[in-house]
């Protein structure tokens, strides 16, 4: 009996996570069709629903009536199954992610490496979207994106090291927690080098502007999920806006000091200790959500080769030099 | 029971799938099918409580060298497996290999130990944490083996550029 309503407990808590974070992709994307509208001299959606409100769902239930179209070469298995591993692997690693205290659903040791575990998986469903559409456009963009995660995983683990060796641990809780005596509250200030290395990958990682090579539409049409129409491209759309949830999270937890507050700030204003930590963790989320579209209204795409040589020669020595100071620093003079 | 059950179900999970791995004509999905294997051989280290060698196996194996493998398939556009001359076509040649490699297995499994050796206990393990052990140990204890690898796989690595770079040259 006992077991069962652990498992019931859990399942309950799954559900609520994926619901609220389906529910907050749906409005991201309405917030990012405003704050880019704003930027470029437009309103935004405004016609469906108070202020344009509803738009969202709009836009899903006119992606899920659409026509599903599979081309004729393809290969048909993978084509279906490709949609499946991208979102597969992204929502799990949202069962790592400690909304507030004690508030994940896997309070996992290795948290940090699960999800660029899953991350890593990820790249799998969009290298096989772009292989079994069997089209020479989405075929490159899968290329492209490819080489470009691999690249960019790199430099982004690497500079994690950074704060899970101030943290000394690698699970999430741990890492939020040792933030709480820092300057300011969060690694972002000691680990300032590492924190740069890891956004500029966030941006990379997760495809978006000015790292959108594999979507780029005057080269490549829609990259790797060209072929995709009606509910798999919605698939991959979801899929990509969860793991920007994803990376938002990680810098918030592992660098803006997630759901705790800064020490010196819980001392002097104790009574900011009853608001709950899942406030600060999404105030600290959507900041960073605000910096994508801000950087996506502000920066033309980068050149294939520039992204490269970015990664490889520029992210990767300035994150292992960043590694080695701070291992150095802990070693000798902490 | 139940790990009995588990143990069998993944024993018999990585063999099948290990046999649709390279019995696949379309190399494509081999490589998918090979991941799959990884991902169960990820699972046997989690159940046996070492989470950071589980997750280092997905990093690694799936994340990296399987994408890689994955990335070469499809730059040289091997849809179909071709038919290229084999260096040796006798089987005599293909048991051979098998039975030499039965035979390595068979001749080091005295040297498996099911307790653990020395101070690595599982009680210690639990205390300290199994990332921190592994740390620990590798780099106190094996540092040499572990630096004499780093060197293997850096070799490659010199020589793969210096022939791209000769290749720029011309």
């Amino acid at each position: 009996m006992e077991l069962l309503l652990t498992i019931g407990k859990s399942v309950l808590f799954v559900a609520v996570v994926f619901a609220v974070t389906l529910l907050h992709v749906a409005y991201a994307t309405y917030f990012e069709r405003k704050v880019i509208g704003r930027m470029q001299g437009r309103i935004g959606p405004v016609e469906v629903g108070f202020r344009g409100l509803l738009q969202p769902f709009a836009d899903m239930v006119k992606s899920l009536f659409k026509e599903d179209i599979i081309p004729n070469e393809a290969d048909r298995p993978l084509f279906f199954l490709a949609p499946v591993i991208v979102v597969a692997s992204v929502m799990t690693s949202l069962a790592v992610i400690p909304f507030f205290n004690n508030g994940s659903i896997a309070n996992l040791n290795v948290g940090v490496l699960f999800i660029f575990a899953m991350a890593s998986l990820a790249v799998y469903g969009i290298i096989v979207a772009g292989w079994s559409s069997n089209s020479k456009y989405a075929f490159l963009g899968g290329v492209r994106s490819a080489a470009q995660v691999i690249s960019y995983e790199i430099a982004m683990g690497i500079s994690l090291a950074g704060v899970f060796l101030m943290a000394g641990s690698l699970n999430l809780s741990d890492i939020v927690l040792a933030q709480r005596e820092q300057p300011m509250g969060m690694f972002a200030v000691v680990q300032v080098v590492g924190f740069v290395v890891f956004v500029i990958s966030a941006f990379a990682e997760t495809n978006r502007t000015p790292f959108d090579l594999p979507e780029a539409e005057t080269e490549l049409v829609a990259g790797y999920l060209t072929e995709y129409s009606g509910f798999r491209y919605a698939l991959f759309f979801l899929a990509e806006y969860i793991s920007m949830y994803i990376m938002a999270a990680l810098v918030a937890l592992c660098y803006l000091g997630g759901w705790a507050l800064p020490g010196f700030l819980t001392r002097a204003l104790p009574f900011l200790e009853l608001v709950p930590g899942i406030v600060w963790f999404l105030l600290k989320v959507y900041a960073f959500m605000f910096f994508y579209f801000w950087v996506r209204a502000t920066l033309p795409r980068y050149r294939f080769d520039q992204l490269m040589a970015i990664g490889w020669k520029i992210l990767i020595p300035v994150a292992v030099l960043n590694m080695v100071i701070t291992a150095g620093v802990k070693r000798w003079l902490m | 029971m139940l790990p009995e059950i588990f143990f069998s179900y993944f024993a018999c999970a990585i063999l099948g799938l290990a046999l649709l791995t390279v019995t696949r004509r379309n190399l494509v999905h081999s490589v998918l099918w090979m991941l799959l294997l990884f991902l169960h051989i990820a699972c046997l280290y989690l159940f046996l409580n070492a989470e950071f060698l589980a997750v280092i196996q997905v990093i690694v194996y799936a994340g990296a060298i399987l994408v890689l493998f994955l990335f070469l398939v499809m730059l040289l556009n091997l849809r179909e497996e071709h038919e290229a001359r084999r260096f040796v076509h006798a089987w005599q040649g293909r048991v051979a290999v098998c039975l030499l490699i039965l035979t390595v297995v068979v001749v080091s499994l005295h040297k498996v130990s099911v307790q653990p050796t020395g101070g690595y206990t599982i009680d210690f393990i639990n205390q300290t944490g199994h990332t921190k052990v592994l740390g620990t140990a590798l780099f106190n204890q094996y540092v040499l083996p572990f630096l004499m690898t780093a060197l293997v796989l850096f070799v490659p690595m010199v020589a793969a550029i210096v022939i791209a770079m000769k290749e720029r040259k011309r």
